[in-house]
């Protein structure tokens, strides 16, 4: 009696919750570093998973997949402009604790149809849940104002991305994306987060990282303009002397 | 081809970048400027950050006025004593300038400060200009009429003060005081807008010094090269800005069009020179304006913060 309630409760609970014990995730990445030389044009990162099962997929709502590449974090000002005797100038600002130079979500479908709303506050998956900016409501009126004109200015200028329906899922198993890294990315570990969900609930995640570092010329530049600010200053100099000696001297000679 | 600039960390087109640099190089070839007045409202444009902008300005702006200077110590015509004095003042004026830089930069007010700078400055001078050498044109095509006399130079105020000292070249006996502070003034300038500063030299030392024109241009050039040096300098050292890559590209291109320019200039008059380059600056001034009057599109900005 005491087993077939046992074997009853296991039965339920399976039924309940389908997929929670054993869809699990596998994923790689097409590379994990990427240079910054002088002729850096972007980068395209193939991001690559399966989903691992050990009983046939179950039914009821579709697995669907997200990933997120996340840049390095900065501290940021907001500032709004407004009219004061005429001329436009900066007035309030709030200050962002920590928003990602860089951000791309790429799923199977429409975010608000896969994620749930407490999914979404967990795994901070969503724009304005990865832009850290607490206690700023009483930095300015309006303050979710500058919160939301950040997240607009960096999806126009292409740092921000969402790409629904940008992931390509084959059997509810294997599945593919493809994020493009700007040329005008910052120095940093990139993180790649994986999610598997059904009925917008998260099922497993994987993180990875992908390392962008300037190299050659541009490290050595970087490094040199950082590390000995004086020596770089009378470098320029010196490079810029040398050049317009060198122009002069060119073109007599030509002449 | 893109080409990333290392401490700018943005990717722009290298052709655009030898072609700003060949344009404004043209144009100081032919007017005989600097062109830091042009080259940093230019590099805003393509999308290099602001402190970038202003601070290899300068540097680009040493470049250009080195070149300059050689072509002129052939024709004697820097005043090195002259050129020494207003060096002075315009250390104490960068050095002055560079903290006021980084202060209202932390004070968020820094593009308004440039903008205010550009529009007063050049419109103040393009207008100047302007009328200065419409009166000259019209005055030429009365020809025949006899010219105002001009005598060699006119005792103002200037001479009444203290410390005289005696410049040989420019054949001057006046203070040192008033070249410091003009010196400092436009250190203060060339920190602030990325400028050299010659187009309030070069006016200044002929109204109010009394100098004769043979050595200006020359003088001006020689005390432009220390002054963005040393501003090229400061900024590297407080804020990291100086973008030497950026810079190469922007000179390579000046240079060339410097020589194109200074070639050109021959066969023009002066005062139709001096009229195009007014109008140029006033153009310049009115677009800066422009964007401080009418409503921008965007009314948020953001900039990267410290944690507190």
């Amino acid at each position: 009696m005491i087993r077939a309630l046992i074997l009853l409760l296991a039965l339920t609970t399976a039924v309940a919750s389908p997929a929670l014990a054993n869809e699990a995730l596998v994923s790689g990445l097409s590379q994990n570093r990427v240079q910054i030389t002088a002729n850096f044009d972007g980068s395209e990162i193939l991001i690559y998973g399966a989903v691992k099962r050990d009983s046939p997929a179950p039914k009821g709502p579709p697995l669907e997949v997200i990933v997120t590449v996340e840049g390095p974090s900065t501290a940021l000002i907001i500032r709004r402009k407004e009219r004061v005797a005429g001329i436009w100038l900066n007035r309030s600002s709030v200050n962002v604790d920590a928003a990602p130079s860089f951000y791309a979500v790429a799923t199977t479908d429409k975010l608000d149809k896969i994620l749930s709303g407490t999914e979404d506050l967990r795994h901070h998956i969503t724009i304005p849940q990865v832009i850290r900016a607490v206690g700023i409501s009483d930095e300015a009126e309006n303050a979710p104002d500058f919160v939301a004109a950040l997240e607009r200015i960096r999806l126009d200028d292409s740092r921000y991305r969402i790409a629904e329906r940008s992931v390509q899922l084959a059997d509810e198993t294997l599945f593919r994306t493809d994020v493009a890294l700007p040329a005008n990315l910052t120095e940093g570990n990139y993180k790649v987060r994986l999610f598997i969900l059904r009925g917008g609930v998260v099922l497993d995640t994987q993180e990875r990282l992908i390392a962008v570092r300037k190299a050659g010329l541009e490290r050595f530049l970087y490094n040199l303009a950082h590390q000995q600010p004086l020596l770089y200053g009378v470098l320029s100099l010196v490079m810029a002397a040398v050049a317009g000696w060198g122009a002069s001297a060119a073109f007599r000679f030509v002449r | 081809m893109q080409i990333y600039l290392p401490i700018a960390e943005v990717s722009i087109n290298a052709f655009l970048l030898l072609g700003l640099g060949g344009m404004v190089g043209f144009l100081s070839g032919m007017f005989g400027v600097g062109g830091g007045f042009l080259i940093t409202p230019l590099l805003l444009f393509v999308g290099v950050p602001p402190g970038v902008a202003v601070a290899t300005g300068a540097n680009q702006v040493v470049a250009s006025s080195i070149s300059g200077v050689l072509v002129q110590m052939k024709r004697k015509g820097v005043d090195f004593r002259m050129g020494l004095v207003l060096l002075a003042g315009g250390f104490a004026g960068s050095f002055i300038g560079v903290q006021v830089f980084a202060w209202m930069t932390a004070l968020g007010q820094i593009d308004l400060f440039v903008q205010l700078s550009y529009v007063l400055f050049l419109g103040l001078i393009g207008s100047m200009m302007f009328a200065e050498s419409t009166r000259a044109l019209i005055r030429a095509h009365r020809a025949g009429a006899a010219a105002p006399i001009r005598r060699a130079h006119v005792h103002t105020w200037v001479h009444k003060l203290p410390l005289q000292m005696k410049f040989r070249a420019s054949g001057l006996y006046i203070s040192v005081l008033p070249p410091a502070a003009i010196g400092a003034a436009v250190g203060f300038l060339s920190a602030i807008m990325g400028v050299g500063g010659g187009f309030i030299l070069v006016p200044a030392m002929i109204y109010l010094l009394g100098m004769p024109t043979r050595v200006v241009v020359g003088t001006s050039l020689f005390q432009i090269i220390f002054v963005t040096g040393f501003t090229t300098i400061m900024h590297a050292i407080n804020s990291q800005t100086v973008d030497m890559m950026l810079a190469f590209l922007l000179i390579m291109g000046g240079v060339i069009g410097a020589q194109i320019g200074a070639r050109l200039s021959t066969r023009l008059k002066a005062e139709q020179l001096r009229i195009m380059l007014a109008v140029l600056v006033l153009t310049v001034s009115f677009k800066i304006a422009l964007d401080l009057l009418l409503q921008p599109a965007e009314l948020f900005t953001v900039t990267p913060g410290l944690l507190p």
